[in-house]
């Protein structure tokens, strides 16, 4: 019940797009056709279920205070979180790396059309973001942690798709001269974000 | 020194023409998340100004020995260093700020404007103009930054850097403060007005199609 809930939780109240803002960069930049926003919005949900599950065990059983434990009794104060940052971004770009390495060998259909979108992926903010909201919430396990980085991932494919979709719809709308492209985009996001609020509290 | 024109163009150019945000729609992320009061606006603003021009003159000393290839990993630890190193410098000197500030001082590594300065600049260019690059296009970011704060701040709470500047008489008239304004969406919306009147001014930013 609980990774239901956090599922539920993470997709609609707190929204890596309308609640924090994450991976706003390519979330205007790709968003305007829904199929390409499709492609990212998947090829983001896989690196975010890979590399949060990744960071929890890190996390967990390398860099928190007294995570050292296990190691031996003369590790058990070593409190190695200040390299987190480091240590999350390297994984997170090597994973990144490697899933566009074994994506192009195994299955070139798919590489071309997510290809392109894979490299931007390391430095989009939703993933880190995912970790380091992670770090700060302590997870009570990794089921959980992974229920997280699929409902992120989740959240933001939905809310890139809708983007897109109201963006093909703008194709034949008349907008003030200044506000085309970007403005626009930029109004059409806040008033999604003030509509997404009113899912904040609920509970399952 | 007198500055050159070129100089000139690299630092001023990320202010208005080229600004980062509102133009090149680069770190939108976290210009939008820390900005409901002015102080952590600020403190942001500087974090990512010192980053972003200490990781270009680093990326631009290396520049000819990074292979290609893994060149994005090494930028990321670059720029990891240097926000670790700003993120303790924070924890240590002003703890509330950094508290406000949490995940998104971190966040500065994956801001795209540090990586896309570090693309875009710093791996054809020598140290100094990148130094001056980064300088330019952390303040770019920095006055959007202090801008939409300075409008949260003061209608949402009628208060600038934590002090009331909207007088008691005011309220007492039946002014209320606008509690919308502290909520996220706002902020967007008020870089959106930014952009709006940008472009008005700049016609040749402006862009064809929706």
């Amino acid at each position: 019940m609980d990774a239901i809930n956090i599922i539920v939780r993470s997709i609609f109240v707190d929204n890596m797009v309308f609640a924090y803002f994450l991976g706003m960069c390519s979330f205007l930049a790709v968003s305007k056709n829904v199929k390409t926003a499709l492609g990212l919005g998947i090829a983001v949900t896989f690196v975010l279920v890979l590399t949060l599950p990744l960071n929890y065990l890190i996390e967990n059983y390398v860099l928190k205070g007294g995570a050292l434990a296990w190691f031996g009794d003369e590790y058990k104060d070593v409190d190695l979180s200040v390299f987190s940052l480091l240590i999350f971004i390297a994984v997170i770009a090597s994973v990144v790396q490697l899933v566009e390495m074994i994506i192009e060998r195994f299955s070139p259909a798919l590489y071309l059309s997510l290809g392109i979108f894979l490299p931007l992926i390391a430095v989009n903010c939703a993933i880190l973001g995912g970790s380091l909201f992670m770090q700060q919430r302590e997870f009570p396990n990794i089921g959980i942690a992974t229920a997280y980085a699929f409902g992120s991932g989740i959240g933001w494919l939905l809310a890139i798709v809708g983007m897109a979709a109201i963006r093909e719809k703008l194709e034949y709308s008349n907008v003030p001269k200044p506000l085309k492209g970007l403005g626009i985009t930029f109004i059409i996001t806040a008033l999604m974000a003030i509509g997404f609020m009113s899912f904040s509290g609920i509970n399952i | 020194m007198a500055l050159s024109n070129k100089t000139k163009e690299v630092l001023l150019g990320p202010l208005n023409k080229n600004n980062p945000v509102i133009v090149q729609v680069l770190g939108i992320c976290s210009a939008l998340a820390v900005t409901s009061k002015l102080e952590p606006a600020v403190v942001m603003a500087i974090s990512v100004t010192v980053v972003v021009a200490f990781a270009n003159v680093i990326i631009s000393l290396l520049r000819k020995t990074i292979p290609n290839r893994i060149r994005i990993i090494v930028q990321l630890v670059v720029a990891a260093a240097l926000v670790t190193l700003v993120s303790e410098v924070l924890k240590a000197f002003a703890y509330d700020v950094n508290k406000q500030l949490s995940v998104f001082v971190g966040l500065i590594v994956t801001n795209c404007i540090l990586m896309g300065r570090l693309e875009a600049f710093a791996l054809g260019n020598g140290p100094w103009p990148s130094f001056l690059d980064g300088i330019g296009n952390g303040l770019g970011y920095g006055w959007i930054l202090v801008a939409v704060g300075f409008f949260r701040e003061l209608l949402g709470s009628g208060s600038l850097f934590g002090h009331k500047v909207i007088p008691q008489c005011v309220y007492d008239a039946g002014y209320k403060d606008n509690g919308l304004m502290m909520l996220a969406p706002m902020a967007i919306l008020i870089v959106a007005c930014i952009i709006w009147i940008h472009r008005a001014r700049n016609k040749d930013l402006q862009e064809e199609s929706n």
